[in-house]
């Protein structure tokens, strides 16, 4: 069960309580959005990485040598 | 001008972690407030987790604007890119993501947190990472809310903080 810190700071003692289920359910939601925002963040990054290999391929195909590509494109 | 510096409390987070950490029944008898948070999270997506940080529980109220250096590029943003329940706390460091065992370091300024009028947050943070892609933020937030703040809750964002993250609230006066 997640729990969490409660410090009084006008007795200065620090407890550790359970969250409640309201919280629960506020993080789980928490995690899914972040879920979701990873995954278009990876489905971003894979498209670039395929136009990126697409680009090269047809460079490639036109007679450019590797270390062509990589003077033209940075990589 | 602050001529003291107080310790209130402090806490370190144990070794079961801790879904946020709460001060509470803050004093009312200091001019200003600061946070300093070193911290590091369980998420173990991206590189970074957003803190939020709240006042009296109260989830309504918060706008802020950031200025966010990600290790390349600057940019600036506001709550509309973040949650409007919570004001921002910069991000924190992460499980996976970030250098093993390094925190981020956050620095929280409330000032004038007893009296009647909104109030003001400002907010610096840096994460720690020997990579690349590591982030600082300015932040510049506004609580909307008339009341004295009398608790604090710092949290990661769906995540919890791990062993050794620290939080240390300092008053200030003026006099």
């Amino acid at each position: 069960m997640p729990t969490k810190l409660i410090v009084d700071c006008s007795t200065g003692i620090t407890t550790e309580v359970e969250l409640t289920a309201e919280e629960i359910a506020e993080r789980e939601a928490m995690a899914a959005e972040y879920a979701v925002q990873k995954a278009q963040e990876d489905a971003a990054k894979a498209a670039v990485e395929e136009a990126k290999a697409s680009a090269q391929a047809k460079l490639a195909a036109l007679g450019l040598t590797a270390d062509e590509i990589a003077a033209i494109t940075g990589a | 001008m602050a001529t003291t510096f107080t310790l209130i409390s402090s806490v370190t987070v144990g070794s079961g972690g801790a879904a946020n950490i709460e001060f509470t029944s803050i004093p009312a008898t200091y001019t200003d407030l600061v946070v300093k948070l070193s911290a590091r999270t369980t998420r173990n997506t991206g590189d970074a987790n957003s803190i939020k940080v709240t006042f009296n529980s109260s989830t309504s109220g918060y706008t802020y604007k950031i200025l966010l250096g990600t290790g390349s590029v600057a940019t600036s943003t506001d709550q509309t890119a973040f949650f409007t329940n919570a004001s921002w706390g910069g991000y924190a460091n992460q499980n996976t993501g970030t250098t093993a065992n390094t925190f981020s370091s956050h620095e929280l300024y409330i000032p004038n947190y007893a009296g009647s009028n909104n109030k003001s947050l400002s907010t610096d943070s840096v994460t720690e990472n020997n990579s690349s892609s590591a982030y600082a933020a300015l932040v510049s937030s506004l609580w909307s809310n008339s009341a004295a703040i009398t608790s604090i809750t710092l949290a990661p964002d769906g995540f919890d903080f791990v062993q050794y993250s620290t939080a240390y609230l300092y008053g200030i006066s003026n006099a």
